[in-house]
């Protein structure tokens, strides 16, 4: 009864399958075309400079890639606006890298092949960072990712892989432990996300705890797909004072609001690196538990009194207004502890470009050696979140780091960091390899 | 956490996974037992519930409860149309071949959920929940103090997830008289035990399968708006309820009602206590088993004929 009919619906005529073959090597033959025409066009050092931005468009990192998007069309307005870079203008081509390591790769193959851009930036979940990285290093492509992981100073990645605009987790959690064990407490439960970025978290945070004094009783791994999370919360020793909780990904509002009634208002208190409420309007129902709870935030999502004219400028270009929401929809929260970074890649791109007189993809090792050798980035419209110390040898960024507290649904800063809070010894020299 | 406290909380997350799975598994196991159609789309269904529900809740943008009503009477019936449409256009035509209904609904799993992802966009969408109070649950010990009783962190539940598990016990039994005291679901289970015969007595068999896919659909549907208040919606959510729903259903027995619904309660207990106690993944590792061995030792479920 269920096969009769088959035939008819299989059976494709000679002639249809002719001009299908036939579209399709046309089809073949035209794009085979383009890259030769876009090839020459840069042999000449005229026409854009051509940055590819590898965005987060779909996937987990999703609503980190909507701003992230947002900040580099601000951030390449802006250098346009400004006479572009060594007197070109900067054409920006983005790509969904779908927040998956292997699309990352995949991405960075069209940016080299397909578009032939000068240089890529953008990625942030340290997954795609390292799936990518190693691509971008066998195509001889500069890769600026935005992306915090340690993956970059570590030196498990290669040359061509920097991190000059925003700061890494080891630098970011060594800077927070003296706070955590003067001000929150000593015997911490940590829950993070189960990937490179939160075992950075898990590694560096219990060392730096340990050396405070302190303790981390319990780690709690969490999936970062992981959608519903009551049932991770009962591993929480009873004797925690602090839980340092830090998670991404899509679910993030649901965590912290389950966790607001696990706790029931009876609980530890709470460190929480931003990240668990990025792009989450922190006066959600259900999240009133967090009033008086302390934040990591690379730069304050709220306004502070003493927000510099630098930030204000940044602020309005962004079109994020004080309370960090985007001034069309006061609904639609930005991701502004971390976005900042993009807009102060593209600045050390631009800045690397001039001092390094790039004029094409045959100047890219330059472009590297020009940023290796950067070290003092004053605070400016260039970079702020505030002045930086860029160590060429790592190709990571120090920067201060700001601890903020909830007070009646207002984040307000009660630390700033020095820079040298946030030092360590270097793991790896990358300029010592070749190119 | 103590093991009392531990051990209550574990089995009240439970029986939260417990309730929502029924009802996905059920639509799942009618589709199947009736049309003897493998959905591989049910997955997507259960998402679409979920992001019209926030989708209808925010358009209103009224008291949250009120939103939450016209979520649960709208949502599952658009889903439900939508899939008895889906069914006239692609599934009918394609003659319910069973290898071809895979692959359909595999197509139709993936233009629902890019569908969704270009309409709605990639992000996670948070519904407010009708009303959310948590109740704590004391516990005891006996300290050099003596007997005492305290409230420990975490040992307590919301009134709104008791209200899933209750809501899911209401739609299941509506299901079953509709199934068992109905004149539509005697033509149902006509058409489940020998469809040429229905036909032949005058049962619309078409007309039915369009209307049980849709049921079927909108079940996932009902679901998903129960526990949207929970999670968030989000265009990729449909995997996992798809995957336990398959789990349930095999275990349960193909078709079998009371199979189905025995096969969720004990999923999701077992979810809900190993996930507590161990890991959520060795929870999804031991359902995957307790699959294999069932397929083994009584390949036709708990309760399939």
């Amino acid at each position: 009864m269920t096969e009769r009919k088959i035939d008819r619906d299989t059976k494709i005529s000679r002639r249809t399958m002719l001009g299908t073959l036939g579209a399709a090597a046309g089809l073949a033959g035209s794009t085979s075309v383009l890259p030769g025409v876009a090839r020459m066009a840069h042999a000449q050092g005229s026409g854009p400079i051509k940055l590819g931005f590898q965005v987060h468009r779909t996937g987990i990192g999703s609503a980190y890639g909507r701003w992230y998007e947002r900040v580099a069309t601000a951030a390449v307005d802006r250098i346009n606006a400004s006479g572009g870079i060594n007197g070109r203008e900067v054409e920006m081509i983005a790509e969904d890298d779908g927040t998956d390591p292997r699309r990352g790769a995949e991405v960075l193959e069209r940016f080299s092949s397909l578009h032939n851009t000068d240089a890529v930036f953008g990625p942030l979940f340290s997954h795609v960072v390292i799936g990518s990285a190693p691509r971008a290093g066998e195509l001889k492509m500069p890769y600026f990712v935005v992306s915090e992981g340690h993956h970059v100073a570590s030196g498990i990645l290669n040359r061509y892989t920097l991190q000059p605009g925003i700061t890494d987790v080891k630098s970011q959690v060594i800077s927070m432990a003296p706070f955590i064990a003067d001000n929150v407490g000593k015997k911490v439960t940590m829950i993070y996300p189960d990937f490179a970025f939160g075992h950075d978290h898990r590694d560096f945070f219990s060392e730096a705890i340990a050396a405070q004094g302190g303790e981390v009783i319990q780690k709690i791994a969490i999936p970062p797909t992981e959608t519903s999370f009551t049932k991770y919360f009962p591993s929480i020793p009873r004797e925690t004072e602090v839980v340092y909780h830090v998670m991404v990904g899509p679910a993030v509002l649901t965590f912290v609001r389950e966790m607001g009634e696990f706790f029931g208002g009876r609980g530890p208190a709470l460190f929480g690196f931003i990240d668990s409420l990025e792009a989450v309007d922190i006066t959600s129902p259900g999240l009133e538990f967090l009033d008086g709870s302390y934040f990591w935030e690379g730069m304050a999502r709220h306004a502070q009194p003493d927000q510099t004219p630098h930030e204000d400028a940044y602020r309005a270009a962004v079109g994020v207004d004080a309370k960090g929401a985007s001034v069309d929809d006061p609904r639609d929260v930005s991701t502004y502890a971390h976005m900042f970074g993009v807009w102060e890649t593209l600045a050390v791109m631009k800045a690397g470009m001039e001092a390094s007189g790039y004029q094409g993809p045959d100047d890219r090792t330059a472009l590297i050696e020009a940023v290796e050798g950067m070290t003092d980035m004053p605070l400016s419209d260039d970079h702020p979140q505030g002045d930086k110390v860029f160590n060429g040898k790592t190709h990571q960024v120090f920067g201060h780091q700001n601890i903020t507290q909830l007070k009646n649904g207002t984040l307000e800063r009660v630390h700033r960091t020095s820079i040298e809070d946030t030092f360590y010894e270097d793991e790896v020299d990358y300029t010592s390899q070749s190119f | 956490m103590e093991f009392g406290p531990h051990l209550i909380l574990a089995s009240l997350e439970g029986a939260v996974t417990a309730a929502i799975l029924s009802l996905t598994a059920i639509g799942l196991s009618i589709v199947f037992g009736v049309m003897r159609v493998v959905n591989v789309a049910h997955g997507e269904f259960f998402m679409l519930g979920a992001v019209f529900a926030w989708y209808i809740s925010q358009f209103l943008g009224t008291h949250p409860a009120l939103g939450f009503v016209a979520a649960i009477l709208i949502a599952p019936l658009l889903v439900g149309t939508l899939a008895a449409g889906l069914d006239r256009l692609i599934l009918q035509r394609i003659d319910y071949n069973p290898e071809r209904t895979i692959v359909a609904t595999i197509g139709i799993l993936y233009i629902l959920q890019q569908g969704t992802l270009m309409t709605f966009g990639p992000d996670a969408r948070p519904v407010a929940p009708p009303f959310n109070q948590v109740i704590a649950i004391p516990w005891f010990e006996f300290t050099d103090a003596g007997f005492e009783i305290y409230w420990p962190w975490g040992l307590g539940i919301t009134s709104y997830k008791l209200f899933i598990i209750f809501a899911a016990a209401v739609v299941l039994a509506g299901v079953w008289l509709l199934m068992t005291r109905t004149k539509f679901g005697l033509i149902m289970r006509a058409t489940q035990q020998d469809r040429e015969t229905a036909q032949a007595f005058g049962v619309p068999v078409d007309k039915v399968f369009a209307y049980v896919f849709g049921l079927g659909a909108a079940l996932a549907a009902v679901g998903a708006v129960l526990v949207v208040p929970v999670q968030q919606a989000h265009y990729l959510m449909g995997f996992d309820p798809l995957l336990l729903s398959f789990i349930v259903v095999i275990i349960g027995g193909l078709g079998s009602l009371p199979g189905t619904v025995i096969a969720a309660v004990l999923i999701g207990m077992t979810d809900g206590i190993i996930s507590v106690f161990f890991s959520p993944t060795l929870a999804k590792i031991i359902a995957t088993l307790a699959v294999a061995m069932v397929l083994v030792f009584r390949p036709r479920g708990l309760m399939g004929k």
